[in-house]
C-alpha cells in the first residue's frame, strides 16, 4: 500500500488535503486538476509525486498555440509531400511521419507514469473539450494508420490551471479538483524548514515576519510568494546574515535583497514612497 | 445520507453531477476516508466541488447535513468563526454604555453570536436590504451598512488564523458570482457581436487550399503558403458599480458579469462605489486592503482595451464634480476628474446602466455621466447592449474636456 500512495516528500510539504486529493485521483484513476496562486507549487508537485512513487514524470507544458492533437500525435503531412517529390521509398508508410505526442508517451511506459499537463488555461477554450475522451477513456485512435492507442497503464494525470480562463464543465466532471491556498504562517515554517534544514530559529522567524508584512502591503503588482520567499532566504544565507542585522535593515522597509521578493520597478518605488513617509514621521516626532 | 446530501449541494447552486456523486461513493469504497470527518471532507471536496469559488457554499452545506456527526459547535468555536480584529474594533470603537444596555436587550454577547450563527446557516444567498438577513444595506443586527446599534459586520475582514479542525465552518462571504446560469442566451449572444476576429500575429497556419492552389500553379513543385491564426483581439475592463443603490440591479449585473467571462479572451473587472475615483478593487470584500490605484490601471493597460463601466450612475451630483464629494472617503480630485482620465486612456467606453431608461432625466448625476462619455450611456437591456456593442466596435470619439466650476 505505501507503495501506491502519495505522503509528500523529504522535499515537498503536503497539507492533509492535498494529499487526499492526490490519493483519491490515484485511486480511482482519475485526472487531478490543480489550481492556486503562481508560486505554491502547483507544477512542483507532479514532480513529488512522481519521485516518491518511483514513477516516470512525462510533461507537457501548455502555451496558447498549443492544441489538444499536439498531445496524441501529429501527421507530418509536409515531409511527406517533400519526400514524395524526391521519391523516397519511407513515403510508402505513413507511419513514418506519425510523431508521438506527450500523451501517446504516457500510454506506453512500462509502468504507470505521471503526466503533468501544465498551465491547461493558457491554450484555447476548446483544448479541453478536445481531451475528454482520451482522458476519461485513456485510449485514441490514430486515423491515418487505423491503430487505436490504449493506456496500458492509466497514468496519473496532473493538470495545472492558473485560472485564466474558464474550463469546461464536462471536462471538470471527469476530474478530481484541488486548490492550493497560500500557506499560512506555520506550513510555511515547515516548507522553508524542509528546503534549509539547518537556517537558525530567529532568522527564520524574523525572515517569515517581513515575508508576511511585505505581502500584507496594499497594492502590490504581485505580491511574493513562496517560491520567491525561498529564493530569498537562499540569498540571505549566501550572504551569511543573522537575524540581527535583517531586524535593523527593517527600519529602511526596502528588507535587505529585496530584489528576489519584489519583481517590478513599481512594486519597489512603493516601497521607497512608504519609506520615505515612514521616516518623515518619525522625524516629525 | 449521501443522496440527501447531494441534492443539497445542488439546491445550493454547485453544479454536482451523477458521475461525481459515483466517483465519490468509489472513493468511499476504496476506503479512502477511513471513518475520519476530516478526510471525508476533503475527499468530497475534492471529488464534488471543480472550482473555488464553490468552497464557501460546499462548506455550509456539508456544516449543515453533518453537523451532527460531531458535537455541537461550542461557543468559543463561533467566535474564532469571527474574525477576533472584529470582535476588538467593534467593542473598542462603536459602543457607548447605552449601546451596551441595548446589546442586553438582545441578551447580550452570547445571545447575540447564537443568533448569528444560526442565521449563517439559513442563509443561502447575498442578500440585500430587509431586516432579517445578513447582508448589506438592512437592519438586520447582522451584516455591513446595517442601522441597527448592534450592527454585526461581516464580510470585510477574513481571518487570517484558520484552524486545521472545522474549516467548512469558517465560510466567507463571496463577490459578485459570475456563475449565474443565464435563463436566456440572449446576453451571450449580443455580446458575441463584439468578438471580432482578426488575423493579428505571426504566420502560424499552413493554409491548405493556399498551399494546393500555388503548387498546382507551380507546376507540381511544393510551394507552401502559411496564414496567420485567428483569435479573439477584443479587450475589455469591466467596470461595475457596487453596493448602494445598485443592490436592486444585483441579478442583471452578475448575468452580465457571467457571460463576458466565458465571451473573452482578455477581461479584466473592476469595482467602484457610485463612481470613479482614485482607487478601484478587484474584490469587494477586500476592498479596503487592496485597492488598486487608477492610475496604475491606466497605465497599466494598452489603450485599445475597451472599457464598459456598469452602474445607474444615480448619486448625488457633488459625488462627481466637487473633490471631497464621494460617500465613502475624501477623494483629493473630483470623481469627474478621474473620469475623464480614464476616457483619455481608453478612448472607447460605454456605460450601460440597468436603471429604466424613463428615469434617467430625473437624476441630475446621470446627467453629468452622460455629458462626460458624450452620450455613450445605454440601457442594460438586450438591445441597450447590442447597440452599446457597435458604438464599442467603431472608431473612438474624444471624450470632451469638461470642467465644473465650484
Amino acid at each position: 500500500m505505501s507503495n501506491n500512495t502519495f505522503q509528500g516528500t523529504n522535499d515537498y510539504v503536503a497539507t492533509e488535503e492535498l494529499t487526499m486529493a492526490v490519493n483519491a485521483a490515484l485511486t480511482l484513476e482519475r485526472p487531478l486538476l490543480i489550481k492556486g496562486e503562481p508560486g505554491t507549487g502547483k507544477t512542483q508537485l507532479a514532480i513529488e509525486v512522481a519521485k516518491s512513487l518511483d514513477a516516470p514524470l512525462i510533461e507537457w507544458h501548455i502555451k496558447s498555440t498549443t492544441k489538444a492533437h499536439q498531445g496524441l500525435y501529429e501527421y507530418d503531412a509536409v515531409s511527406r509531400l517533400r519526400d514524395s517529390q524526391f521519391g523516397d521509398d519511407r513515403v510508402h508508410d505513413i507511419g513514418n511521419y506519425i510523431v508521438k505526442g506527450k500523451v501517446w508517451e504516457a500510454f506506453t511506459t512500462d509502468k504507470r507514469a505521471i503526466l503533468l499537463i501544465d498551465e491547461i488555461d493558457k491554450a484555447d477554450i476548446e483544448f479541453p473539450n478536445d481531451l475528454l475522451q482520451e482522458l476519461d477513456r485513456m485510449e485514441f485512435f490514430v486515423y491515418e494508420t487505423q491503430e487505436l492507442v490504449k493506456a496500458k497503464h492509466r497514468p496519473l494525470i496532473i493538470i495545472t490551471s492558473n485560472n485564466e480562463k474558464e474550463l469546461p464543465d464536462a471536462f471538470l466532471r471527469r476530474c478530481f479538483f484541488h486548490y492550493i491556498r497560500f500557506p499560512e504562517l506555520e506550513t510555511m515554517e515547515k516548507i522553508v524548514d524542509v528546503h534549509f534544514p539547518s537556517l537558525k530559529k530567529d532568522l527564520l522567524a524574523e525572515a517569515l515576519g517581513l515575508f508576511f508584512e511585505v505581502r500584507d502591503v496594499a497594492g502590490l503588482k504581485k505580491k511574493p510568494s513562496t517560491s520567491e520567499l525561498l529564493d530569498w532566504i537562499k540569498l540571505l544565507l549566501a550572504e551569511d546574515l543573522t537575524a540581527k542585522t535583517l531586524r535593523e535593515s527593517n527600519d529602511n522597509i526596502l528588507p535587505k535583497m529585496h530584489g528576489a521578493l519584489l519583481k517590478n520597478e513599481q512594486d519597489v518605488h512603493l516601497f521607497e514612497r512608504l519609506a520615505f513617509i515612514n521616516r518623515r514621521q518619525r522625524n516629525d516626532q | 445520507m449521501f443522496i440527501s446530501f447531494f441534492l443539497d449541494l445542488r439546491k445550493a447552486g454547485i453544479p454536482v453531477s451523477i458521475t461525481e456523486l459515483l466517483s465519490l461513493l468509489s472513493a468511499l469504497k476504496a476506503q479512502l476516508a477511513d471513518f475520519n470527518i476530516q478526510a471525508f471532507y476533503y475527499l468530497s471536496r475534492t471529488a464534488l466541488v471543480k472550482d473555488e469559488r464553490h468552497y464557501d457554499r460546499f462548506d455550509q452545506v456539508f456544516a449543515a447535513t453533518f453537523n451532527g456527526l460531531e458535537n455541537d459547535m461550542s461557543l468559543d468555536e463561533i467566535f474564532a468563526s469571527i474574525p477576533d480584529e472584529w470582535l476588538k474594533k467593534q467593542a473598542e470603537k462603536l459602543l457607548t454604555e447605552e449601546e451596551k444596555k441595548k446589546i442586553q436587550s438582545l441578551g447580550g454577547w452570547e445571545e447575540l453570536m447564537e443568533t448569528l450563527k444560526k442565521r449563517l446557516e439559513e442563509q443561502k444567498e447575498e442578500h440585500h436590504g430587509g431586516n432579517k438577513w445578513i447582508g448589506t444595506a438592512g437592519t438586520s443586527p447582522f451584516g455591513a451598512y446595517g442601522y441597527n446599534p448592534e450592527g454585526v459586520r461581516i464580510g470585510q475582514h477574513e481571518s487570517r488564523h484558520r484552524r486545521a479542525t472545522k474549516v467548512w465552518d469558517k465560510r466567507e462571504f463571496k463577490n459578485l458570482d459570475d456563475n449565474v446560469e443565464l435563463n436566456t442566451r440572449n446576453i451571450k449572444v449580443a455580446l458575441r457581436k463584439l468578438r471580432k476576429f482578426a488575423r493579428q500575429g505571426t504566420e502560424e497556419e499552413l493554409d491548405l487550399d493556399g498551399t494546393i492552389r500555388s503548387t498546382a500553379s507551380n507546376a507540381g513543385y511544393l510551394d507552401i503558403k502559411m496564414v496567420p491564426e485567428r483569435h479573439n483581439a477584443i479587450k475589455v475592463l469591466l467596470l461595475l458599480d457596487i453596493g448602494g443603490s445598485m443592490d436592486d440591479h444585483i441579478r442583471i449585473c452578475e448575468e452580465l458579469f457571467s457571460a463576458t467571462k466565458t465571451e473573452f479572451k482578455h477581461i479584466e473587472h473592476y469595482y467602484f462605489h457610485n463612481f470613479t475615483y482614485e482607487y478601484l478593487w478587484k474584490d469587494n470584500s477586500r476592498r479596503y486592503d487592496e485597492a488598486t490605484p487608477t492610475m496604475d490601471i491606466i497605465n497599466r493597460y494598452p489603450s485599445d482595451y475597451k472599457i464598459i463601466f456598469v452602474g445607474d450612475a444615480s448619486m448625488s451630483p457633488y459625488e462627481i464634480t466637487y473633490p471631497g464629494g464621494s460617500v465613502e472617503h475624501w477623494n483629493e480630485e473630483a470623481g469627474s476628474v478621474w473620469m475623464q482620465r480614464l476616457l483619455t486612456a481608453f478612448p472607447n467606453a460605454v456605460w450601460l446602466n440597468p436603471d429604466k431608461e424613463k428615469n434617467w432625466d430625473k437624476r441630475p448625476s446621470n446627467q453629468i455621466t452622460r455629458q462626460l462619455l458624450s452620450n455613450r450611456m445605454y440601457p442594460l437591456t438586450i438591445g441597450g447592449l447590442g447597440s452599446a456593442i457597435q458604438i464599442l466596435l467603431r472608431k473612438p470619439v474624444a471624450a470632451p474636456n469638461i470642467e465644473f466650476t465650484h
